[in-house]
């Protein structure tokens, strides 16, 4: 039984941890280990399309996560005061937006979007007094949008569970003593779904950071980082898409990390 | 009380006001439009024009392959997991010490959360030339093929979706009342049939729910197939990569993706039915 488990573990973590030690490999060979050197990560950080990439991902995954983090937490606290029937719709909204598999969420902001500009675009032009008329396109914007879907649905039902187990009479004892809604919020309730909140923007992020499959759809000409290592993947196998899957890696277990240690500190409260 | 009433309903619909648009305009919207071309044609530059045909779905046994591999794959793959997780799920709930049980537990949840990419990319790296077949040619045997396969492709289903069929296991195995199995033994039954009487029956929603994450997640993945599969082995998301980005036939893509949805449905259904049945109850969350 703790063979097995170890051999689990060893499954999960191996890869990684090749990835990890050849990105360190002095030589180009891929099979063996020639001498430890850091040339690979000079030489990731010296490419100019990767920094762009990585850039793009940074400005997609921090103002989708922020957007997602916002409206997400209000929609958490307005489903509260909803009737039951159009809560119930909303839900199935949002476990929708989970559900539905990523490249139909991709191709359905493209289809959309397309046949959104394909109708603007000539009536701005038709209406624009200058010569060149501002054209709508796939961008930052449409990859945000999409991103932000899946991200605000998932912060809604982190933020919408740690409300339903907030206690109720602290809330009252509150209002009864002529707190105003908006002062028991900020002073009982915000501090108390702080901490899920700021999960589901670090998972948000997370998740932007890391999507490949909605941004290769609605990317347009722009480039997230998943979208280059994908591509230089193709081009083939070399030490330095092991020194930027690495630096990936990291990345994204960091902010994992200080998700998943902000969600411990809400349990461990919600114990008390 | 009327004005507070009003007061309140403005608020509520302010909270709620941004999602909503949201949600309308990049979930359901996308989706209407999307319904909307599947009954199109292709414009003779790519792309859609106008029409209202049934054509696209009578296409769809062109890419009957990507539905076969797809609908056996993806089941295959969640099966071979869950032979990997349950016992892993076991040990880390019901045997493993509690001291140290939350850090083993988040060992396993932290790989999911890193990119899947890397993740796959690894393998390509251990099963291409220069990997395992290198070794194995070392010791004289030779010419091993392993990448470009739908074993390979298994593989990685396995690897990339193991932590997120562990998890549900473990919760339904972690809320298990001690005192049942201690009743079960107190009775007389040996642990074999303790854990096949009381164990197993009573962590099925945490199975069911984890074959149907994982499957439904499967049924649109895209990057292992990509990667581990070479093109050989096709899902439904890689004939919609081709459609949409390369031969840009977007009704037939879009015929696809809705068939591909409905697909989806039609499982959850079938798993939240099957759930309820297990669980006697309602109270099975698929997500």
């Amino acid at each position: 039984m703790r063979a097995f488990l170890s051999a689990v573990y060893l499954f999960l973590y191996a890869p990684i941890a090749l990835v990890v030690l050849f990105s360190f490999n002095a030589g180009r060979n891929a099979s063996e280990f020639t001498g430890f050197s850091t040339a690979w990560y000079g030489k990731a950080l010296s490419n100019t399309f990767l920094v762009a990439a990585l850039q793009n991902s940074l400005i997609i995954a921090f103002t989708s996560a922020v957007l997602a983090a916002i409206f997400g937490t209000m929609a958490a606290l307005g489903l509260e005061r909803l009737r039951p029937r159009m809560r119930a719709l909303f839900d199935a909204l949002l476990a929708a937006a989970i559900v539905v598999p990523g490249v139909v969420i991709g191709i359905a902001t493209l289809v959309a979007l397309v046949a959104l500009f394909s109708i603007v675009n000539p009536a701005l032009a038709n209406l624009w007094p200058g010569e060149r008329p501002p054209q709508l396109g796939l961008g930052y914007g449409s990859i945000i949008a999409a991103h932000g879907l899946f991200s605000m649905a998932l912060v809604t039902m982190i933020v919408k569970a740690r409300i339903a187990s907030l206690g109720r009479d602290i809330v009252e004892a509150s209002s009864d003593l002529y707190a105003t809604p908006l002062t028991t919020f900020r002073l009982i309730v915000l501090p108390q779904i702080l901490p899920s909140i700021l999960a589901g923007f670090l998972l948000a992020f997370t998740f932007s950071f890391d999507d490949f499959i909605i941004a290769f759809f609605v990317a347009g000409s722009k480039t997230t980082l998943p979208i280059y290592v994908f591509a230089s993947i193709r081009r083939g196998v070399t030490p330095e898409i092991n020194a930027i899957a690495t630096m990936v890696l990291a990345a994204s277990l960091l902010l994992i990390l200080s998700a998943r240690l902000l969600m411990r500190e809400k349990k461990s409260k919600s114990g008390e | 009380m009327r004005a507070a009433n009003r007061k309140r309903n403005l608020v509520t619909a302010a909270l709620i006001a941004p999602a909503a648009g949201w949600l309308s305009v990049f979930l359901v919207l996308p989706f209407i439009a999307m319904l909307v071309f599947a009954f199109g044609e292709r414009a003779p530059e790519g792309g859609y024009q106008p029409a209202f045909t049934f054509a696209q779905f009578a296409n769809l046994p062109t890419r009957a392959t990507a539905f076969w591999n797809t609908l056996m794959l993806a089941p295959a793959g969640a099966f071979l997991c869950l032979l990997v997780a349950y016992p892993t799920a076991y040990y880390l709930a019901v045997k493993a010490n509690p001291r140290y049980r939350l850090i083993l537990v988040s060992l396993v949840v932290v790989p999911f959360w890193t990119s899947l990419l890397v993740r796959t990319y690894a393998w390509m790296y251990i099963l291409g030339s220069r990997g395992i077949p290198n070794l194995l040619s070392m010791i004289g045997i030779e010419d091993v093929r392993l990448l470009n396969t739908p074993g390979a492709v298994l593989l990685g289903i396995v690897y990339g979706y193991l932590p997120l069929m562990i998890m549900p296991i473990y919760v339904s195995l972690e809320k298990l009342d001690r005192r049942l199995l201690e009743a079960s033994a107190d009775l007389g039954a040996k642990p074999v049939s303790t854990f096949f009487g009381v164990t197993l029956p009573l962590s099925l929603p945490g199975v069911m729910t984890g074959v149907a994450l994982v499957t439904i997640l499967l049924l649109g993945e895209y990057l292992i197939p990509q990667l581990l599969g070479g093109g050989k082995v096709f899902f439904i998301g890689n004939a919609l990569v081709d459609l949409f980005l390369q031969s840009r036939n977007w009704p037939f893509g879009s015929a696809i993706a809705v068939t591909l949805v409905a697909v989806v449905v039609v499982v959850l259904m079938a798993a939240m039915r099957i759930a309820w049945k297990i669980a006697g109850t309602r109270q099975v969350d698929l997500v």
